[in-house]
């Protein structure tokens, strides 16, 4: 049996709206339905985009949000239902280190008081004296001078501030230590330091760890199993190298390609996978599976419809995807964003084109040229936009078009690693000019200001 | 032993190397203290309350004379336009009554300053404890703190929603005139300004990883409010209090000015010479007027001097 089950797992926060009373309107469905075993000893790494919930899980592991359903077994003992002294208590067992080292200690207490604050509520310790020694053999452990004690946190550089942490975590002798985004405010170099101590602890203490982070590297150099979630469930679940060598979930296989090689030769080769619009908002998921609108391989039958479970596909690598063993083998074909080139130029900051876009492009530029040579023919202008196939341009939507400019450019700023949500590009004109490439921007920029200034009239 | 760990071990003993080797840290509350110390305001507002304070203890010792006693009350002819102004005996010159007005100066400002200190001290503790418990309640309560919290904050609201010149004139007129009343009127005016600030400051506390990484840890709640979430609430009501002392003393001699303070006008303070000297302020003796005027005006303009210099030495964004 694993030290850490979680079954089920559902967050789900209330939307609430109201003047004197408070309505339930809805809901932010944060986590939704997690299951993973975290085995004693090992190192579980859970990766995802912000905003997917990873933190929200690791805190309702800790009972710091409230479980809206399933269940959380730390060694044989259900947390979701104990009450509340009891869960206290029971913390003990369990403690989490923070993603901001300097906002998760009290700025106001100095390092010995922040250390003896967790012995003192559990009953460690018979006095002061008794504590200050225990503090001072973690400190030593986890690289902290013992005259570390008298001072306050905003004494300390930001390294530092995190072995006061992970030592606040250890004086109560943990069985599982959460680390939530554990590096991610740290420097490069002091990254590394504090990942080596993580690990040296865990060999010497024998501590299990529930990683929480966005860094794929450091996730991978840590991890013995690795899950990747995606808008508050699991989508895929693996041993660490086995996920590396061959993510089989599309939203894993976008992930992975998007991390650089060292190797020249190798990354002249790499192919990225670049996925369509944004995360879908947790208070209003899409059907079915979840990532079916951001799918590059999303079919038409059973995507949208039915919500693929974590299923195993051999050699403990659970996908959840209705279609992994068919992509896996190359047999579907790619229904929306496309594989290119890691190298190509232009990939890193601009967003492609596609095809369905280009012919919408090319209108907008030569609209631009027209915009350049001559502001006073509004008529001809519009003819050509007509000619053009566009919407056809008429008084009603001349406010639309005034606000243009402002919107475009949000737009036309690099977007690495996401190319724009397609089905919404086609109908419109302004997401049109999205679509183009770098080299067409400022061409772009003047196509809008003629048209701003031909809205301007039109009012 | 290889080049990575080796450079670690160097990277670290730097770290340890640039740590002072004092044996004590430095806690907020110490730095903001010496950074009071450093800013010209705190020092000239500072000094200014100490005169304040230092004229409160010792006046009624060296006034010349006594402030009650009419001696020249035939050098003074009130509705003939006929004052003695500043002269060798009387350095401030007399009053209609023929009293020394200097003495009354310096007798006046014991009764100023408690009024101002009494009044805050009552508006900070009720309003701290009622913004406390609010606070505590809606940080770590859960959905039925929030609605205890929601209820007390409504009842502030209602008091706030009054004017609070005419709040302290119902209070002071229900309880009958006095100089405690003027205390509580004046005090119970600031209960909800204390109340919002401390509750507000406790939200924005009570938000932060540090309570959270508490509650991790499994501390109590009742110990997490205590040590951790009010602590660091505190500045701003600090800063509040200080400030408040001013406009204490100024509404307490609004009072004054009105007639609800203290019923035997010969006793001297500073608000109730304010109100005497306004019917000879165009007929003969403005001077009357001004010196309580003035010791009102440079008070209040120490404890807002000292307020605003805490206010800095107490803002974190300005930890350097």
């Amino acid at each position: 049996m694993s030290l850490l089950e979680l079954d089920g797992v559902k967050v789900h926060f209330p939307i609430k709206k109201g003047v004197l009373f408070d309505r339930t309107v809805g809901h932010v469905y944060a986590v939704d339905g997690i299951s993973l075993k975290v085995e004693a000893g090992q190192t579980y790494g859970l990766v995802g985009e912000s905003g997917c919930g990873k933190t929200t899980l690791g805190r309702s592991v800790l009972r710091l949000v409230d479980i809206t359903e399933g269940s959380v077994v730390l060694d044989g003992t259900d947390l979701a239902k104990l009450p509340g002294e009891e869960m206290r208590r029971f913390r003990r067992r369990l403690q989490m280190v923070f993603q901001d080292p300097l906002g998760s200690l009290n700025p106001r207490q100095n390092i010995e008081s922040i250390l003896s604050e967790g012995m003192v509520a559990h009953g460690i310790g018979k006095d002061q004296e008794e504590r200050r020694e225990k503090i001072k053999s973690i400190l030593d452990k986890v690289g902290l001078p013992s005259n570390a004690l008298a001072r306050y946190p905003h004494e300390f550089s930001g390294g530092q501030r995190q072995r006061i942490g992970i030592a606040r975590a250890l004086v109560l002798e943990p069985d599982v230590i959460i680390c939530d985004e554990p590096v991610s405010a740290l420097d490069v170099s002091v990254q590394a330091q504090v990942i080596n101590l993580l690990e040296e602890l865990q060999e010497e203490l024998g501590l299990t760890y529930l990683v929480i982070a966005h860094d794929l590297a450091v996730v991978r150099h840590i991890s013995d199993v690795i899950g990747v979630m995606y808008l508050g469930s699991l989508v895929e679940e693996a041993p660490s190298d086995a996920l590396y060598a061959e993510p089989k979930h599309p939203y894993t296989k976008a992930l992975m390609s998007a991390v650089p090689v060292p190797d020249p030769e190798v990354e002249d080769q790499r192919e990225r996978i670049l996925l369509v619009g944004d995360l879908p908002s947790p208070a209003n998921p899409p059907s079915g599976c979840r990532f079916h609108t951001r799918c590059p391989w999303a079919q038409a039958e059973r995507c949208s419809t039915e919500r693929p479970e974590l299923r195993d596909v051999g050699g403990g690598h659970r996908v959840a995807c209705h279609f992994a063993e068919e992509i896996a083998a190359g047999t579907l074909k790619l229904t929306a964003g496309e594989v290119v080139s890691a190298t190509r130029e232009g990939v890193e900051d601009a967003p492609p084109t596609l095809p369905e876009q280009a012919e919408r492009a090319e209108a907008a530029v030569a609209e631009a040229e027209e915009a350049e040579e001559a502001e006073k023919a509004v008529k001809a202008e519009k003819a050509d936009t007509v000619e053009a196939a566009d919407a056809p341009e008429k008084a009603d939507t001349a406010e639309e078009k005034a606000a243009e400019p402002l919107e475009a450019g949000k737009a036309a700023e690099p977007e690495p690693r996401k190319a724009v949500t397609t089905e919404k590009d086609a109908t419109t004109e302004k997401d049109a000019k999205d679509a183009k490439d770098a080299k067409d921007a400022e061409a772009e920029k003047a196509a809008e200001a003629g048209k701003a200034e031909k809205a301007d009239e039109a009012v | 032993m290889s080049v990575a760990t080796k450079t670690d071990k160097i990277q670290r003993l730097a770290e340890l190397a640039a740590t002072k080797e004092t044996s004590t840290g430095d806690s907020l509350w110490r730095e903001a203290f010496r950074r009071l110390k450093r800013s010209k305001m705190a020092i000239v507002g500072a000094v200014v309350i100490a005169l304040f304070i230092l004229l409160a203890i010792v006046g009624p010792y060296i006034a010349p004379y006594s402030p009650t006693a009419q001696t020249w009350r035939g050098e003074v002819f009130p509705n003939r336009g006929e004052f003695v102004g500043m002269r060798p005996e009387n350095w401030f010159g007399l009053d209609h009554l023929g009293r020394d007005l200097f003495s009354r100066f310096l007798v006046g400002a014991r009764q100023t300053l408690l009024v101002g200190v009494v009044a805050t001290l009552i508006g900070l503790t009720i309003g701290f404890l009622v913004g406390g418990l609010a606070g505590a309640f809606a940080t770590l309560g859960g959905e039925r703190g929030k609605r205890v919290d929601s209820v007390i904050m409504r009842f502030i609201d209602i008091m706030l929603a009054m004017p609070s010149l005419l709040l302290a004139v119902s209070i002071a007129a229900v309880m009958g005139q006095s100089l405690t009343t003027v205390m509580i009127a004046v005090g119970v005016v600031q209960i909800p300004v204390f109340a919002r600030l401390l509750r507000g400051s406790m939200l924005v506390q009570g938000s932060s990883d540090y309570v959270l990484a508490a509650q991790s840890l499994g501390v109590r709640k009742r110990r997490i409010v205590v040590s951790q979430i009010i602590p660091n609430s505190l500045s701003p009501v600090i800063v509040q209090a200080t400030l408040s002392l001013a406009t204490a003393i100024i509404e307490a001699a609004a009072l004054s000015y009105l007639g609800l303070g203290n019923p035997d006008p010969a006793i001297p303070e500073w608000g109730v010479m304010l109100t005497q000297a306004q019917r000879f302020f165009d007929s003969g003796a403005p001077m009357m007027a001004v010196y309580p005027a003035v010791g009102i005006i440079i008070t209040a303009l120490g404890f807002t001097l000292l307020g605003e210099a805490m206010r800095e030495a107490l803002d974190p964004k300005l930890r350097g």
